[in-house]
């Protein structure tokens, strides 16, 4: 298929493509097993330059947008779901500072970044407050020159590991929503410490982990935007990064595919290959076709936010439940093709079943995207737009 | 620290196949690679250059397609690539060859260190690089699985034996042929690669090198091929019978036959 990428475009797809192929696929069992978190990748993804793919090039990037950063997201996913967060879960991280960064706060932060020297993360989500991200509890006061945040966000990828930390924290009770306000924290501010490293289902080679706060002091330069600005901060990241989940879905999808249509010309059952019964090509295609149709959304999504449209929350949405759905159904059919052995930890499907249900349930899960869907179609109709 | 890395084009695949008329590589239909052992040779220059500073260049003599992969060595961080491409090279064997790339290598003057792979897939003679510092009246050390020490002047490295290794040391300028325990070869960058786009590969040809044409080519070359044929592997195999104790014995006593044991 034509996909109408530029060279550049092109050459960040191959170039993530054989970093997935030679260094991730041969490790990604045993990351998975052992929950390790995958220094070793990033320090080759740093050396290639992809760490800074959607980074700007006045800080050290290479001035690409949501589709490279999805390119390179989709092609890691490949070979490990888990292994791609620590790019991908950087770019959450990150989006805030390129989005509502101040240029001094683009210049501290964004060429670490890019370079890869540093990981960030995003911290949102609470205990109490998932889906209904404006019940957050975490608060940040004033004092003096310095904000002081307490409170516990859970789920973070790549808390722990990630030196830049983007946390939303409520300044203004009585505001609702609109008394939230966007800080940067870096590791090892005092008062800032990692809580409970979760044990998850899949993506297993990602770190998630609470980030505590106890009277952590930072300056007040670290604001990002002004105060109240939040949850706007956190919904426009998260518009534009939701196609980034959907990269990491599809290429899951895909990694799931291939590994099926490779098993199944050589299984051998009834004295044929497997591939040559029409209930498992069926199959097949319609994997296929699923995939090809969540790329073609995955990619214009891309290339709509990268023209610099404003209305991108029902595009962005639409994109992530339709590659995740997608993965869930494609390596829950390639663990049926495999039969017996795609259950089994010596095939890599059961892995990719287990790395995709995450997909449908993080940055905000698939019930929640299609309330966001439905809510811009009525808006549109009734002309509140 | 300037260095010199000579490459090869190879077949991408260890089942070379031979036209049994003119008894060389059938190359036509193979996808070609740079020889697999000069990728450790890249490499190695290239982690000196990180370490010292200086300029890597990378030279290779073939035909005018090869200027193709060197580019992906600009990829890699390779500051220059030199093409010796000539009729007057073609049917070189390793002595013309070496000749033409220590004629190449004069014509760069500045180097301190020449690197090549310890052998090439295809043709596994492993004389280049040798061949190569007798031309250049310089000293080489084969098959180095580490440089213990570089500096002005001076290098110290380990030569893989049968045995194990040793060290050795030697004045620069030098040539190292190295073997694959020496490191793991870094994939490009995507600056590299933009770089490595825009690339222009400099193409010597044999005058431009100041080459005697009766020393390149097959008039440079007395290597004569007689015969090439794939070897047979036969293996003559028995199988001992009965319970392990008897298995044991038996076979004891064919190895003491045999003498490759004996029996106190």
């Amino acid at each position: 298929m034509e996909y109408f990428l530029t060279e550049e475009q092109k050459m960040i797809k191959e170039l993530a493509a054989r970093i997935a192929d030679e260094k991730i696929s041969p490790i990604a069992l045993q990351y998975d097993e052992e929950g390790k978190f995958p220094h070793d990748i990033v320090k080759i993804l740093a050396d290639s330059d992809l760490c800074g793919v959607y980074i700007p090039e006045e800080y050290g990037g290479l001035g690409g947008g949501i589709l490279e950063m999805a390119l390179v997201v989709e092609e890691l996913s490949r070979a490990c779901g888990g292994i791609s967060l620590a790019f991908a879960g950087t770019g959450l991280g990150t989006f805030p500072i390129i989005l509502f960064g101040n240029e001094e706060q683009k210049q501290k932060y964004l060429p670490d970044i890019a370079s890869g020297k540093k990981l960030a993360a995003f911290g949102l989500t609470e205990a109490n407050a998932g889906s209904d991200a404006a019940g957050i509890q975490t608060t940040a006061v004033l004092d003096g020159d310095e904000y002081v945040l307490n409170g516990t966000k859970q789920w973070i990828t790549n808390g722990g590991e990630a030196d830049v930390y983007t946390v939303i924290a409520c300044t203004n009770r009585a505001k609702g929503a609109r008394g939230f306000s966007a800080f940067i924290v870096e590791k090892g501010t005092p008062g800032f410490s990692f809580g409970k490293k979760e044990n998850k289902m899949g993506i297993r080679a990602s770190c998630t982990r609470e980030l505590v706060f106890d009277n952590c002091r930072i300056p007040k330069q670290n604001l990002l935007a002004r105060e109240g600005m939040g949850f706007i901060v956190a919904m426009k990241t998260l518009d534009r990064t939701r196609p980034g989940v959907a990269a990491q879905a599809l290429g899951i999808a895909q990694g799931a595919f291939d590994a099926a249509l490779k098993y199944s010309r050589q299984r051998v059952q009834f004295g044929q290959a497997i591939s040559s019964f029409q209930a498992v090509q069926h199959m097949l295609a319609d994997m296929a076709i699923q995939i090809e149709a969540s790329r073609a959304l995955v990619y214009q999504t891309c290339r709509h936010i990268d023209s610099g449209a404003k209305d991108i929350s029902k595009e962005s949405a639409m994109a992530k439940v339709m590659a995740s759905d997608t993965a869930m159904k494609v390596t829950t059919d390639a663990v049926q093709i495999l039969g017996g052995y795609g259950y089994m930890k010596e095939y890599p499907v059961e892995k990719m079943m287990r790395d995709a249900k995450i997909t449908q349930i993080y940055e905000g899960t698939n019930q929640i995207q299609r309330n966001v869907i439905a809510l811009e179609l009525i808006k549109e109709v009734s002309g509140k737009k | 620290m300037n260095i010199i890395v000579c490459v090869k084009q190879v077949p991408a695949t260890n089942e070379v196949k031979m036209n049994k008329e003119t008894n060389t590589i059938i190359r036509e239909g193979v996808e070609a690679v740079i020889n697999p052992f000069d990728a450790y040779a890249i490499e190695e220059a290239l982690r000196i250059k990180d370490k010292t500073g200086g300029k890597v260049t990378v030279m290779s003599m073939g035909i005018p397609s090869v200027a193709a992969l060197l580019k992906e060595t600009i990829a890699l961080g390779v500051d220059e690539a030199v093409l010796l491409s000539d009729r007057a090279f073609a049917g070189s064997d390793t002595l013309a060859t070496s000749y033409a790339l220590s004629m190449g290598i004069r014509k760069i003057n500045s180097y301190d260190l020449v690197i090549c792979g310890k052998q090439a897939i295809d043709g596994d003679t492993a004389q280049v690089g040798p061949s190569l510092a007798e031309k250049l009246g310089i000293p080489h050390t084969t098959y180095v699985r580490k440089i213990e020490e570089i500096s002005e002047g001076f290098i110290r490295c380990q030569r893989l034996t049968d045995d194990g290794y040793e060290v050795v040391e030697m004045p620069l300028p030098a040539v190292i042929t190295v073997v694959k325990e020496i490191n793991e070869p870094r994939l490009p960058s995507i600056k590299g690669m933009m770089r490595a786009k825009k690339a222009v590969v400099s193409i010597w040809s044999a005058d431009d090198i100041g080459a005697d044409k009766n020393l390149c080519g097959l008039k440079g070359s007395p290597t004569q091929v007689v015969k090439t044929f794939v070897p047979l592997h036969e293996v003559q195999s028995e199988m001992i019978e009965g319970k392990p104790e008897e298995q044991a014995s038996k076979l004891v006593e064919k190895l003491v036959s045999m003498q490759f044991m004996t029996c106190k």
